[in-house]
């Protein structure tokens, strides 16, 4: 882990890089991916240690029940694929055998999003943090770049029971040094500012800081706080942010509806006087091909247009 | 090999497993009576005959494993696991009810005994791949065995796993099939056509034996031969009567998952009762 804040890191990368360095330091670690090894950088544990890599075959239903019978006898198991499939096609599995089974097995859902890219909206996951934060048990972790992503698979591996990992394939800046802190549950605030909260979560987080320099050279503080972990869902983090702002504001690369911004916005409608909420994400529609770039802009997805969505809500 | 001697025991169990099943169910509430008698000389096989257990010890990191896949028929499992006293027989009658730890659908965490939570259909063989994998990667000399339905054959992942084993030469797996010819809703091949399935099984790899699953000694020497089968898992295909032991019931897809009333459940009961008390 050298990477330095600023850095264009995709966090697949560093998925990949510290599966790497479970293996070396643990021979319980097991790695399975659905034929996507190259891309979801799987492929160098499988080189390293060839009997515990299992390329399953393009079968992610079987995949995740597999994983779970190695789990409930006595292994660690990662498997992967794209966010798309894991949990998307194998809701079921996951639901019944790592939701309500609590096997140990951490479930990385890589190419995440619209900046998935060119594929199209088959492959934009957009409802992955929705599908698994609903689920009893489960840690739903969604880490803003690569420093955060291989913190946050370390610290799922050293936890008993089920973990979903949101990754993506989108170069995005390192916000956090390497002595980062990183722990389940924690939210830290990676800008302060009096007006405005966002809360942003995976790659949104780079893009929020952006966002709040942009509305600070306007006259207006917002202050940023990284919301990787999803589940356990803390509400006093998201009330503490929101006291004393004018609008509090959720960003995601995820539909608006069921991921952050739901979990968000349940947690200010139960209390008197919270601010109100802008949900920042991919409103109810399909992704489509195309670059990330171009996608992000065409969503609404730049500082520049999120700032004025802000600005526009606050007047 | 079985002999004669403890094939006359099997033979006995069975009866009392049946008896088990249908007292815990008891009248007037639905319960998946055919599916859970239609394995009960599987099960009594297994647990009685093949498997590697120790009742005293249910969590023993050296047992073989058995998988129910077709988890509806959980009761047979519990009736075998009471029998064996890992579960309390005074407590089979609790099936269902709030707070019992006998759930509707197998539940690992709750109830000591089973390996998998199993219900949503098609799953258990990918559980049990994973066991075996595992079973090898930490040099566990254990045998891994999964009970699947002929209906949840329908079930695609069923077909993911079968490649899988047979990728993986897992010979310390051994899939049973409960080939009883009936679903919830009526005949299982007029649905989806599982014929020609010995060969779908062989063509993907597996060693597969046809039996008479209600044939003791059938069952035993397979459950033997499976284990003998060296780089390929086996596939017995036990041909069964849904309802087996129970006359009303035998292959009659409405016994699937139906409510009987406090006449026929004495019926039942008198019909598995043991022997010595039945000639009296």
């Amino acid at each position: 882990m050298n990477w330095n804040v600023g850095d264009c890191v995709e966090t697949r990368e560093a998925y990949g890089e510290a599966l790497l360095e479970l293996g070396r330091r643990r021979d319980d670690i097991v790695v399975m991916d659905a034929d996507l090894q190259r891309s979801n950088k799987t492929y160098d544990f499988g080189q390293e240690h060839p009997e515990r890599f299992f390329d399953m075959g393009i079968a992610e239903a079987d995949m995740v029940c597999t994983a779970a019978g190695m789990a409930a006898t006595g292994l660690t198991v990662f498997a992967t694929s794209f966010a798309m499939f894991l949990p998307g096609r194998a809701y079921d599995q996951v639901r019944l055998q790592l939701s309500y089974g609590r096997e140990n097995v951490k479930l990385a859902g890589a190419s995440a999003g619209l900046t998935q890219g060119p594929d199209g909206a088959t492959h934009q996951c957009l409802d992955d943090i929705a599908l698994t934060r609903q689920l009893p048990n489960m840690t739903v972790l969604v880490p803003a770049d690569a420093t955060e992503t291989y913190l946050a698979v370390l610290a799922a591996a050293e936890i008993e029971g089920p973990v979903y990992i949101r990754l993506g394939r989108y170069a995005t800046p390192v916000v956090f040094e390497a002595e980062y802190p990183f722990a389940i549950g924690a939210a830290p605030v990676v800008r302060p500012g009096e007006d405005v909260a966002i809360f942003s979560t995976g790659i949104m987080t780079a893009l929020a800081l952006e966002t709040a320099s942009i509305l600070s050279d306007r006259g207006i503080e917002a202050t940023v706080l990284n919301i990787a972990t999803i589940k356990p869902w803390n509400e006093q983090i998201i009330l503490d942010g929101a006291a004393g702002k004018k609008l509090c504001v959720s960003m995601e690369e995820h539909w608006i509806s069921g991921g952050l911004g739901s979990a968000v916005a349940e947690t200010l409608a139960a209390e008197r006087g919270t601010p109100p909420l802008l949900r920042i994400g991919v409103d109810d529609r399909y992704g489509q091909s195309a670059t990330a770039d171009e996608l992000l802009a065409h969503y609404g997805l730049t500082p520049k247009q999120m700032a004025e969505d802000i600005e526009k809500k606050l007047q | 090999m079985v002999d004669d001697l403890k094939l006359a025991e099997l033979q006995v169990t069975a009866r009392q497993l049946r008896y088990q099943i249908v007292r815990m169910m008891g009248p007037d509430k639905p319960h998946h009576f055919g599916g859970s008698l239609s394995i009960a000389d599987l099960l009594t096989a297994l647990y009685f005959y093949k498997m590697r257990y120790k009742p005293s010890d249910p969590e023993w990191d050296d047992r073989d494993r058995f998988v129910m896949s077709k988890g509806h028929s959980i009761p047979a499992q519990y009736a075998a696991l009471a029998i064996l006293g890992v579960l309390s027989l005074d407590n089979l009658p609790t099936l269902k009810q709030l707070g019992s730890i006998l759930q509707g659908h197998p539940n690992a965490r709750m109830t000591p005994g089973l390996e998998a939570c199993t219900g949503s259909l098609g799953q258990g063989l990918s559980f049990a791949n994973g066991v075996a994998m595992a079973a090898r990667i930490r040099r566990l000399d254990i045998r891994v065995y999964c009970l699947l339905g002929d209906g949840e054959l329908q079930e695609g992942q069923v077909w993911e796993s079968a490649m899988g084993a047979a990728t993986h030469k897992l010979d310390n797996l051994c899939a049973l099939v409960d080939r009883n010819h009936l679903k919830s809703q009526g005949d299982v091949d007029e649905a989806k056509q599982l014929e020609p399935l010995l060969e779908k099984w062989e063509s993907f790899g597996w060693h597969t034996i046809d039996i008479d699953g209600h044939d003791m000694r059938q069952i035993c020497d397979a459950l033997d031969e499976a284990e003998a089968e060296k780089g390929r898992p086996t596939a017995i295909i036990a041909r069964t009567a849904k309802g087996k032991g129970v006359p009303f019931m035998e292959n009659q897809y409405k016994f699937h998952n139906a409510a009987i009333t406090r006449e026929e459940w004495e019926e039942a009961m008198r019909s598995l009762a043991p022997e010595e008390e039945v000639t009296q």
